[in-house]
């Protein structure tokens, strides 16, 4: 059974069908990539899969469940976690604080526990530190535990994102463009870090990205979108050849 | 590093001065009954203005309604204590948890509402529970309700610094932070797992409950209380405290409350120029220090730490 089963779903605005009829399954365990021009609705695919946009058509399933009309919330609880392309860092607190708020949902005290400083608090925030500081390690942010997210330089923030992310503890990983405004040398320790990830937290991924030859190299298969439309799907080797998907970013040139 | 370290020891260090200054200068009768007031509305005042900062500042929900919960606590509390002779706690408690649970039951349908609505639906509601008690006789109507004073500054002050000590407490724990992911990223934080409208009510009945503890302390030290105290200047006033301290800091607060209350009874005889003053104090701090005087950060008494030895 596909982790995540994606059934002829589409969503319109007044209008504009940004995403039609769309097909996917994602197993356990792979990364999948989602590329496509700009305005190809790759974004809207991630915001009707979290639950920000109510699909028009068509139905999600995860782990088998259908999610349809699930609060963003509760589908964090269920396990899907996301990053975000114009990057939604809690700018104000601190980048430890940022991780910490993920955690949330795993805390291990209650309210009353909080308001009263029993116990429970100061076990559970202890217990909260180092598992935030854990993973912002991961990340090479620990040494910016105690710094605003907002004074971050942009690398750094979208390393925060996916840190972040992953405090939530998911089973699926979405990542919306983790790698855009980075050097090549970023990107591709972005990439290593990704598929070091994956191992270790058992995460299955799926990655919007702009930058071809980091898809290509990175990830098992690939779905391409265009105008909303799944023109192609397959492995790299598969997309690449594909006159459909070369037709479609050649004309994205032309203009 | 649990409660009793030396920071929380050194602060109750200073509490305990400034309370004893103050009870020994009243009780030997060296500082004058209308300084004690102003005094004991500080207290009340900044019970207020940290429990609209819990919900404007940290969660950024700017409710309006502060008056109509301290109303709420202000006549339940008299209900308790005059119409039932119930002693002064248990009036403060169950006027506190009334002003909370009608902060829950506003809460749940206003707090979907965004800025503006939200302001405009919860300064509706406050005018709503005042004109209730104005047409309430069995609680005294327009004419107002007597009520004993029992409330001194033992009780005042202690009631003020165990509200902020809780209300800081909840800030400062997991749940208080998911609070002040609303404010910070309403989108980001549902996607990290967090109920926004459950935090959202959460921090509004917290309010509530605690401008509701304000209104039974006021009820029970002021004689009388009258509805026309809760019109929705009252939650302008607050709101005004809290701008002026600096929205999300809970110090800040604490000044902002202190200075416009002493503002305001320094112009006790002219009433007239009370609102024009507290205006022009919110004119210029929005000019030279549009964030409050202490922005979101918190007064610290850090100086006083001795240093840890290496
Ligand atoms: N909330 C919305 N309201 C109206 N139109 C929208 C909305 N969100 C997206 N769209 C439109 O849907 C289309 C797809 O947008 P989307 O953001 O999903 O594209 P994308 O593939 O992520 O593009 P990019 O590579 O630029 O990020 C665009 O034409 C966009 O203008
Ligand atoms: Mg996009």
């Amino acid at each position: 059974m596909a982790l995540l089963a994606v059934d002829k779903l589409s969503m319109s605005f007044s209008g504009l069908k940004a995403v039609s009829n769309l097909d996917m399954e994602i197993n356990e365990g792979e990364l999948v990539g989602l590329i496509g021009p700009n305005g190809a609705g790759k974004t809207t695919v991630f915001n009707m899969l979290t639950g920000v946009y109510l699909p028009s058509e068509g139905s999600i399933f995860f782990e088998g469940k259908k999610i349809n009309g699930i609060p963003t919330y509760k589908l964090s609880h269920l396990g899907i976690a996301r990053t975000f392309q114009n990057i939604r860092l809690f700018g104000d607190l601190t980048v430890l604080e940022n991780v910490k708020i993920a955690y949330h949902q795993h805390v291990s005290y209650n309210m009353a526990s909080g308001i009263f400083r029993l116990p429970g608090y100061y076990r559970g925030e202890k217990d909260m530190e180092e598992k935030a500081l854990a993973f912002l390690k991961i990340f090479s942010l620990d040494d910016k535990a105690q710094e605003l997210a907002k004074n971050l330089p942009y690398g750094q923030q979208r390393r925060l994102e996916i840190a972040r992310a992953l405090a939530t503890k998911p089973s699926l990983l979405l990542l919306d463009e983790p790698a855009a405004g980075m050097n090549p040398y970023e990107t591709q320790n972005l990439m290593e870090l990704i598929r070091w990830i994956r191992k270790e937290f058992n995460l299955t991924i799926l990655l919007i990205e702009h930058d071809m030859s980091l898809v290509m190299g990175v990830c098992e298969r690939i779905y391409v979108l265009d105008y909303g439309i799944n023109i192609a799907h397959g492995c790299p080797d598969e997309i690449k050849s594909n006159p459909r998907v070369i037709e479609a970013y050649l004309g994205e040139e032309a203009i | 590093m649990k409660l009793l370290n030396t920071k929380n020891l050194i602060r109750l260090l200073l509490l305990l001065v400034v309370y004893g200054v103050f009870q020994f200068l009243f009780v030997s009768k060296m500082i004058n009954p209308f300084y004690m007031m102003t005094l004991i509305l500080v207290c009340i005042y900044i019970i207020l203005a940290v429990s609209q900062n819990i919900i404007t500042g940290f969660t950024g929900q700017l409710a309006l309604g502060h008056a109509g919960f301290m109303a709420i606590g202000a006549y339940m509390s008299a209900l308790v204590v005059v119409r039932m002779q119930g002693s002064l706690v248990t009036g403060i408690i169950f006027g506190a948890l009334m002003a909370a649970v009608a902060g829950m039951l506003i809460g749940l349908p206003t707090l979907r509402l965004r800025g503006d609505y939200l302001a405009i639906a919860t300064l509706g509601l406050g005018e709503i529970v005042r004109i209730t008690f104005l047409n309430m006789d069995y609680l005294g109507g327009a004419t107002g309700l007597s009520v004993p004073k029992t409330i001194d500054w033992t009780w005042a002050f202690w009631l003020m610094v165990i509200s902020v000590f809780l209300m800081s407490n909840f800030i400062n724990s997991s749940h208080g932070r998911a609070c002040i992911s609303v404010r910070e990223n309403e989108i980001a934080a549902e996607a990290m797992g967090i109920n926004t409208t459950k935090y959202k009510v959460m921090a509004f009945t917290m309010g509530a409950f605690f401008a509701g503890l304000a209104g039974a302390i006021y009820a029970n030290y002021m004689y009388l209380i009258h509805p026309g105290t809760f019109s929705f200047l009252k939650s302008f006033e607050i709101l005004a405290m809290v701008v002026l301290g600096g929205l999300g800091s809970i110090t800040g607060s604490i000044v902002g409350a202190g200075i416009l209350t002493i503002v305001s009874a320094g112009l006790a005889d002219y009433p007239e120029f009370r609102m024009v003053i507290i205006a022009l104090i919110m004119i210029i701090l929005m000019v030279y220090r549009p964030n409050g005087l202490l922005g979101n950060k918190e007064f610290k008494f850090d100086f006083l730490q001795f240093r840890k030895k290496g």
